[in-house]
């Protein structure tokens, strides 16, 4: 790494959503906030600043991630991946998406991105996974809308999808 | 969006949101993802860490000169830009959104800074010096009132800001003549719902025509508009007030985020350009608002047979620092239903209101009714158990009869419609109560902990704007005029092109209003779904909007939809003249489906919306004489049911009233007291339900949330008026594995006081749950005195008596005991350098090794051979700050020990302690051991336990590293706990 200085801002290189970025930041700036107001996606929520709520999750090099505990500086080189990457395409959702809006996955929406980029990663980590799996990695968020049962039914519903999309002669 | 077939049958369906394919791809439109003017600062915000202070002298020279920062205001200045806020009871105090010369809580601002970025704002707050002379402060309402408890605001003379008594019946005569009366005693805590989403506000002023126009997620009630406006000065239509798109949950909190419209508006004049503040999560959880706690004594007269023949209550509300609009609504909210679900013709009432040491109060989901119910539905299952009666017999035998409605009950309510004693059946058989009970008895037989609680609920919905003013004796409402009604407004327009855009002053937070009015206004008019858009972001310069406007109470289902309705059976009324008109029908046998206008008796004879609907746009002199235009509707709707109080104080607080009935079955963990809900059976009666899905996602997320104030979520103050709950990690939210799943039921009777037959229902298990769950777990422990939140510990000191202090003290376990309200920590360690004793022992003494290895140090001086001064930063979780540190020597015993103590201030809170270094010689140099006792107050005790003992662990780490480094080398320290009382001492602040 070579030596910063804490009053000078350092480029950042790094992939965004599949796209080489190059932005600049204060050593002491959040990725949250490198995300938000530099590059100006503002699909990652900020919900509590220390790590708790989960809402900031973002996936660097496909590992769930709080944005709020992560220095833009520390994500020189990595994979960045944020909720605007999730559609295919514009005027569609990803499995995982629809499932939510067919089961009120969401109210208000502010903690769903967060939500949406762990369970991702781990649909993809663990396409077999059931309800406990899923309660259990959905522990690391808070809602304060929706009280979590259609959240759960709505990944469900998505595993189950995407199981049988892979395996369409079982 | 799948397309939905047309035509009628939209109402009622649980259709998917139009709202979510934003929310779920990242573009929803919060306060924080809106563009701002290029030159938009920022505001930050320093917070006072004293609960009561007054406060001597504030320096900003430094923060001001601060290269980035545009400007910096104190108290002072904002006193002399604007006036103090309305307060809603006659009192001699002023409620600043700042402090002026005393601090009245932890986290009342003491002072702004504009700057470039938050981030060098919040640099320039660090340079702000406050001087305080801390006063004893007052947490707890009873012993407020005490003759002679420490008063806040002087002008006052006393901490009781309101008093007032009510009779209604003859309630004297009933308890004269009761066969019993049962009493009970209630200490309801604070809590909030909190969103997960904190405040925002953007302000701008335009100097040219001294107007404000400010953007925040505020959630109305917008009668807090012309609090705002009086405040700053300026006629109503010079404050401008708009909302985001979108808005990241609220449960009544954001309706508190009214003074820091008022503070980051006075900030953008100062400073001449536009001004941003989001606020952080310490700052919500420390100082946005929360719901009141109160003492409650509550006591019934009662027949030998349960029968309730008067109440009597006396309510101690507890509404914080200031009295702040709207409260004490909080108090008033239930005015009409202190009954309940009871027929119970007499009661006395005694309402009075305190205010503490701690952070003023506002709307949070349930107001007013989680403290009622807590106490009218504990005394009812208490009733049973002194009578010997079964506790579902006692509820039955007072409900209001079936036949009864709309009831006036005893205080002025008017309950609309519902038949409790159906919803109650049909609760018991589906809800399989039988089972339950067996399941309890079974449980019982094996020595386990289970109990049965039930929660019977009225819940009020869309308020009365005249409730508040029951708070004023009947004399000065004459004197004031007369306050009721809610007027909602909503506006249906249709473009040239014959599509419809609906537009309602209801401003959601996530509830899904624009799915479910386009679903009101699409049936209407017999288009498909997608036919319809809806906008709900509210402009107090542009659009139709009245003081009701928001969302809160529960209003929307009943009110603001049914003024949709209205709106779109007006501009229907209209097309149907027009289509008859072309079709040679008389308008009465014109129907409307599938995007076309027909005769009902010759479905062919039709003609499409689309060319009907543009008609008045392209061809308004072919309309039938008479027919008014169909490009713009509005409808205000305000029901005759709210009106004023009466001169008796009678109040129908409250336009619709729907009915809970809870069933919880729960057990206790004898180990660890650990409460588990194991099955949860909720009832609502909101009326006609509008979309299944959205019901019950609010009657989940409300239980959610009730789950959270019944077993985990508390706002705790230490003695002394520090928070002590400060971050998520403290403040404990239920998560996915905290929250069971109810068994939800619904029993529809429509309210024939609303245009649709809806009631709300978002709010009625925040009122039920808590008390449904305290029922079963007071039947599991046979124990009165239930308070809440049913922690674990709390459990267990019912189970085994309270917790005797260890037999013999624990080493480096910091303790939370909190004594006179600070966070008290202790510890002890050692550590090896290399290096001889003599040498450890000058580097300890001397202020330039000091400054070097003192993590965060800036400045270490000797004032004397025992006394030092420092200055260091230090940040723990989320809280970073600037302390002096004071620091003396004693019990010098060179080179071997050194008791060091003394005290530290900075913004974020004071600290003092003592501690006791050994230096003793090893073989390969010296080992240095130590113990402290330390005690913080202020903000840093807001961060919990958890973050401060391991952030002190490391900051000792730190130390020790740095000091082995300076010695020559070394190894690292061997304990991690504490040298912090000097380290802390030394460095600033020890907690
Ligand atoms: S904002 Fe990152 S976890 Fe809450
Ligand atoms: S949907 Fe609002 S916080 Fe989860």
């Amino acid at each position: 790494m070579p030596r910063m200085n804490a009053a000078q801002r350092h480029v950042v290189d790094f992939t965004l959503n599949g796209q080489k970025i190059r932005a600049e930041a204060e050593n002491r700036m959040l990725l949250s906030d490198l995300l938000r107001h530099e590059v100006g996606l503002t699909g990652t929520h900020v919900g509590c600043e220390h790590g708790v709520c989960g809402a900031c999750t973002v996936q660097i090099d496909g590992k769930p991630a709080r944005a709020c505990l992560t220095l833009a500086q520390q994500v020189r080189g990595s994979d960045v991946r944020t909720v605007e990457a999730l559609a295919p395409g514009a005027a569609e959702l990803s499995p995982l998406q629809a499932a939510f809006r067919r089961h009120h996955g969401l109210q208000c929406g502010f903690c769903t991105p967060g939500i949406l980029m762990s369970l991702d990663a781990l649909l993809r980590e663990q396409p077999d996974a059931g309800r406990e799996e899923i309660r259990e990695h959905l522990s690391g968020h808070l809602c304060r809308c929706t009280g979590y049962a259609t959240i759960v039914e709505a990944a469900l519903a998505a595993a189950e999808e995407q199981r049988k999309e892979e395996t369409p002669n079982a | 969006m799948k397309s939905l077939e047309t035509a009628g049958g939209l109402i009622g369906r649980t259709v998917e949101r139009v709202e979510d394919a934003g929310l779920l791809t990242g573009r929803g439109r919060y306060i924080d993802d809106l563009p701002v003017r290029r030159d938009t600062a920022h505001l930050a915000i320093l917070r006072s860490p004293h609960g009561h202070a007054e406060i001597r002298a504030i320096n900003t020279s430094a923060a001001s000169a601060l290269p980035g920062v545009s400007a910096v205001l104190t108290g002072d200045d904002v006193g002399r830009l604007t006036r103090s806020m309305t307060v809603g009871v006659k009192a001699n105090v002023e409620c600043w959104p700042i402090a002026r010369d005393r601090v009245r809580y932890v986290g009342e601002p003491v002072a702004l800074v504009v700057a470039e970025n938050r981030y060098v704002a919040e640099d320039a707050l660090d340079l702000i010096e406050v001087e305080y002379e801390t006063l004893a402060a007052i947490v707890d309402p009873e012993k407020a009132l005490a003759t002679d408890a420490p008063v806040l605001h002087p002008s006052l003379g006393t901490n009781l800001i309101n008093e007032r008594s009510f009779r209604y019946g003859d309630p004297e005569a009933a308890f004269a003549t009761a066969d019993h009366r049962i009493a009970i005693r209630i200490a309801y805590p604070r809590n909030s719902c909190t969103p997960i989403e904190t405040y925002g506000v953007i302000a701008e002023y335009d100097p040219g025509e001294d107007a404000y126009d400010v953007t925040a997620n505020f959630q109305g009630p917008f009668s807090i508009h012309a609090v705002i406006s009086r405040a700053l000065n300026v006629p109503g239509n010079r404050m401008r007030l708009r909302t985001p798109p979108d808005s990241g949950g609220s449960f009544g909190i954001k309706q508190g985020v009214f003074p820091y419209v008022i503070l980051a508006a006075v900030a953008a004049r100062v400073a001449g350009r536009p001004v941003k503040w989001i606020e952080d999560r310490l700052e919500h959880l420390t100082a946005s608002v929360s719901a009141t706690n109160r003492v409650t004594t509550l006591e019934a007269a009662v027949a030998a047979d349960g029968r309730i023949t008067a109440l009597c209550w006396d309510q101690l509300e507890d509404c914080g620092a200031h009295l702040r609009a709207p409260e004490p609504a909080t108090l008033y909210r239930m005015h009409g239903n202190m009954t309940g679900a009871y027929a119970i013709e007499n009661v006395a009432i005694r309402n009075r209101v305190v205010l503490t040491n701690k952070t003023p109060t506002g709307l949070n989901r349930g107001f007013g009714g989680p403290q009622v119910y807590f106490a009218l539905e504990r005394l009812v299952h208490k009733i049973a158990d002194e009578l010997g009666l079964d506790r579902l017999q006692v509820i039955r035998r007072n409900l209001v009869p079936a036949d009864a409605f709309p009831y006036r009950t005893a205080t002025g309510g008017l309950l609309d419609s519902g038949d409790y004693q159906t919803a109650i059946d049909r609760a018991c058989a589906e809800g399989g109560l039988d089972a339950l009970r067996l399941r309890r008895d079974q449980a019982r037989a094996e020595g386990r902990l289970y109990g049965i609680g039930y929660a019977t609920v009225v819940e009020p919905s869309v308020s009365n704007m005249g409730y508040i003013t029951t708070v004023l004796t009947p004399e000065e409402r004459a004197k004031a005029g007369p306050k009721n009604g809610a007027q909602s407004v909503a506006t249906v327009a249709i473009d040239p092109l014959g599509s419809i855009t609906v537009k309602v002053a209801s401003v959601p937070q996530g509830q899904g209003h624009r799915t479910v009015l386009a679903q009101v206004v699409a049936e209407r008019l017999g288009l498909p779904l997608e036919a319809v858009r809806v906008n709900t972001e509210l402009d107090t310069a542009r659009d139709a909007w009245s003081i009701a406007s928001g969302n809160y109470a529960s209003r929307f289902a009943a009110a603001v939809a049914g003024a949709a309705a209205l709106a779109a059976d007006r501009i229907r009324e209209r097309l149907a003249a027009i289509a008859a008109s072309q079709l040679n029908v008389t308008a009465d046998r014109i129907d409307f489906k599938a995007g076309k206008l027909f005769d009902r008796d010759n479905p062919d004879n039709a003609i499409s919306f689309g060319r009907v609907a543009a008609a008045s746009h392209w061809a308004p002199g072919t309309l039938p004489d008479g027919t008014g235009q169909t490009i713009r509707e509005t409808v205000f709707w305000t029901p005759e049911q709210l009106e004023a109080p009466t001169a008796t104080d009678g109040i129908n607080s409250s336009l619709c009233h729907g009915f809970i009935f809870d069933i919880c079955g729960a057990e206790i963990d004898r180990t660890t007291g650990q409460v588990r809900i194991d099955r949860y059976v909720t009832m609502h009666d909101c009326g006609r339900i509008l979309h299944p899905g959205m019901v019950d996602g609010q009657v989940r997320g409300g239980f959610a949330q009730a789950i959270g104030a019944a077993l985990y979520e508390e706002y705790a103050y230490g003695g002394d008026g520090s928070f002590l709950t400060g971050t998520l990690a403290d403040y404990l939210i239920p998560t996915v594995m905290e929250t069971p799943e109810p068994l939800i039921l619904h029993h529809e009777t429509p309210s024939p006081f609303t245009p649709l037959g809806a009631k709300g229902v978002g709010e009625g298990n925040c009122m039920s749950t808590p008390v449904c769950i305290a029922n079963a777990v007071a039947d599991a422990l046979g124990v009165e005195d239930i308070r809440l939140p049913l922690s674990p510990s709390q459990v267990s000191e019912w189970l085994y008596g309270e917790e005797r202090p260890p037999s013999k003290p624990q080493d480096s376990t910091p303790v939370a005991t909190g004594a006179s309200g600070e966070r008290l920590l202790t510890g002890s360690g050692s550590a090896d350098v290399v290096a001889t004793r003599e040498s450890v022992w000058t580097m300890l003494l001397d202020p330039n090794t000091l400054k070097a290895i003192i993590p965060g140090a800036h400045e270490v001086r000797k004032v004397s051979d025992t006394h030092f001064r420092a200055e260091v930063t230090l940040g723990i979780g989320p809280v970073k700050g600037r302390y002096h540190a004071d620091i003396r020597l004693s019990d010098m015993v060179a080179p071997q020990a050194v008791t060091l103590s003394g005290g530290t201030e900075g913004a974020l809170g004071s600290g003092r302690g003592t501690g006791r270094v050994t230096l003793t010689e090893t073989a390969t140099g010296t080992r240095i051991d130590y113990r402290y006792e330390a005690a913080i107050g202020g903000k840093v005790a807001s961060v919990g336990g958890r973050l401060l003992d391991g952030a002190a662990r490391v900051v000792i780490g730190q130390f020790f590293q740095a000091l082995a480094r300076h010695a020559g080398g070394g190894g690292p320290p061997s304990a991690a706990a504490g040298f912090t009382q000097r380290l802390l001492s030394l460095f600033r602040r020890r907690r």
